[in-house]
């Protein structure tokens, strides 16, 4: 698996790679909910970078407004004011508040969504046959193909219902990249796991990522996590949200599970534990007062 | 426990390294019923029966309990559902029997297709669409308190003959039921399922149609069950009043002739066909949703 993965700045002559699509800038963004004077602010001038070809992960305590950021490039609310750009297309800004949901970006949820009334198979080959892309014979193939790849063989058949809750959401992801998308929005996808699942399903997002690289935007409240997948690491203020400090990790791609006992990364744990252990003091507080 | 390997499909798999992904209803069936005998459910089920019976026939039949007398006890009951040659005209062997079942089944067939033909499309638009939501449902709601009782004088007015009637008062209460359950099923559909669907590209009316109708169904179901249920409940109600046929009929023209072992027999059979037809609705339910009933019976975690 290793080839198949370069650097993404180390693009120049030799490289067959294209160029990565999925950059997201996110520029100047506040969402309020209810009304201008009563509401509550969720995201307070929010500005980062999503590289493309990258993976970024999001880290804030439980409640903070990440998945309202998600929310708003997904498509799914609109802002108040600022701007967020795919590439040079502008997803949502002034004139036009709230994206289109589009196979362009596509959201892994938290509680997992594949659809419990369709089989495996019928899941992952939803999005080409709803777009029209595909038929239903071509979608098929492709399905069990990509399937397969992902190490998913034998369960096309089953329901969502009948495989363990690990192997669903790696279904989901499979899903999520037959329409090729430019972007994966991940919403505490591993949140409901154990810590041991956990792990496994680590290596197999980076392997995915390794072979596809799509971009990927992740939101996490775990902060090792966060450190082993990503390239870039924005830690955000208890709500309402705002990066509070952006870490470009520079623990070299491929990863694996070894790299948590390395010096390099427990450094980045210790210079980023307390901002986070700060945060999530705050929003407890927070929580306390509202009671 | 002999079905951990049904349990626990999954294992299975990884186990084997192939599985072929399709357990058959017919296997599932045959499971849950030995499932079933295995637990000491059936037994208690017959003591239960026993227990009823044995005070029916004690009350009436050996203590003659003040309020029991004049009740018609089980031994006559029995013997004259059971006789060749029955005192009152009505048993097992006689093919009046058999008309006052078919009438009663029939119309609650016509009621109840006509309840789930109406009230489940009006029940996902409901739950689908908030406009349409505000328009109706006050109506809706407004309407939905009144008995099919009360409507009796409006239903004789309205419909000409016996029969139509009958299958409207039938059908209200039915219609009502089974809207609502289906529009509460749209409104219980995870918000993720649409999101999800919108995302890979579906369209409004493909996430209806892919989304919106099987995320319901379990709601549907539910109702539908409820729905046949009430259907025979207004049924009788309504036979009471018009029609020459059908249970209820049974029920009123023996009471009023004074063959209460009749009575006791028309009661009995509404209970036996009532049960049939939604059972029957269980198991169309669990034929269309077997992603659920898979879930239920083989997986184990959810």
């Amino acid at each position: 698996m290793q080839p198949a993965y370069a650097a993404p700045r180390s693009i120049g002559g030799a490289t067959t790679q294209p160029t990565p699509k999925g950059g997201v800038r996110i520029i100047d963004v506040v969402k309020m909910y209810g009304s201008q004077d009563s509401g509550v602010l969720a995201v307070d001038h929010c500005t980062f970078n999503v590289p493309a070809g990258q993976i970024t992960v999001v880290v804030g305590p439980s409640g903070c407004g990440k998945t309202t950021l998600l929310n708003a490039i997904a498509g799914f609310h609109s802002l108040t004011s600022g701007s967020i750009y795919l590439d040079e297309e502008m997803l949502c800004g002034p004139g036009k508040l709230k994206a289109d949901p589009g196979p362009d970006r596509i959201v892994v949820f938290q509680n997992g969504a594949l659809f419990p009334w369709k089989t495996n198979i019928e899941n992952v080959a939803f999005g080409p046959i709803m777009q029209g892309h595909m038929t239903r014979k071509e979608a098929y193939e492709k399905a069990r193909d990509m399937m397969v790849d992902a190490g998913l063989r034998g369960i096309e058949g089953n329901y969502p219902g009948e495989i363990s809750s690990g192997v669903r959401r790696r279904v989901e992801i499979v899903r999520a990249l037959m329409t090729d998308p430019k972007i994966l929005l991940l919403d505490e996808p591993y949140r409901a796991l154990d810590s041991l699942t956990k792990s496994v399903m680590h290596e197999a997002l980076l392997e995915i990522f390794y072979k596809n690289r799509v971009t990927i935007f992740f939101i996490t409240h775990d902060l090792e996590e966060a450190i082993f997948l990503g390239h870039r690491v924005v830690i955000m203020t208890t709500r309402p949200c705002k990066p509070k400090k952006i870490l470009d990790i520079d623990i070299p791609h491929p990863r694996d599970y070894s790299v948590l006992t390395t010096k390099r990364f427990r450094e980045f744990m210790e210079e980023t534990v307390a901002a986070v252990h700060e945060e999530a003091t705050k929003a407890f507080a927070a929580g306390e007062r509202e009671r | 426990m002999s079905d951990t390997e049904l349990t626990h499909p999954h294992g299975v798999a990884q186990a084997q390294g192939k599985i072929d992904g399709h357990v058959s209803t017919l296997a599932l069936t045959s499971h849950r019923v030995l499932l079933w005998l295995q637990s000491p459910r059936p037994y208690l089920m017959f003591i239960g029966f026993s227990l009823f019976l044995g005070f029916w026939y004690l009350s009436v039949e050996f203590w003659k309990l003040p309020r029991f007398a004049e009740m018609p006890g089980l031994t006559a009951v029995v013997s004259e559902w059971l006789s060749k040659n029955p005192t009152y005209g009505l048993s097992i062997f006689m093919e009046e029997y058999y008309l006052h079942i078919w009438v009663s089944t029939k119309r609650i067939a016509i009621a109840f297709f006509l309840a789930t033909a109406i009230g489940v499309p009006l029940g996902l638009f409901l739950g689908w669409s908030k406009r349409f939501k505000q328009y109706v449902f006050p109506v809706f709601e407004l309407l939905r308190p009144v008995p099919p009782l009360a409507w009796v004088p409006l239903a004789i007015v309205m419909f000409h003959g016996s029969e139509t009637p009958v299958i409207f008062l039938t059908f209200l209460a039915s219609f009502y039921a089974t809207a609502l359950n289906t529009m509460l099923g749209v409104e219980s559909i995870d918000i993720s399922y649409i999101r999800a669907a919108s995302c890979l590209g579906a369209k409004r009316w493909q996430v209806f149609r892919h989304i919106v109708v099987p995320g319901a169904l379990p709601f549907i179901f539910t109702g539908l069950q409820i729905s046949v249920g009430v259907a025979w409940f207004s049924l009788v109600a309504g036979e009471m009043v018009s029609g020459q046929y059908g249970l209820g009929y049974v029920i009123n023209t023996s009471y009023t002739m004074v063959r209460y072992p009749t009575i006791i027999i028309g009661m009995v059979t509404l209970g036996i066909v009532g049960y049939v037809t939604s059972a029957a609705i269980r198991l169309l339910g669990d034929y269309m949703m077997q992603w659920r009933t898979r879930e239920f019976g083989l997986g184990d975690d959810r």
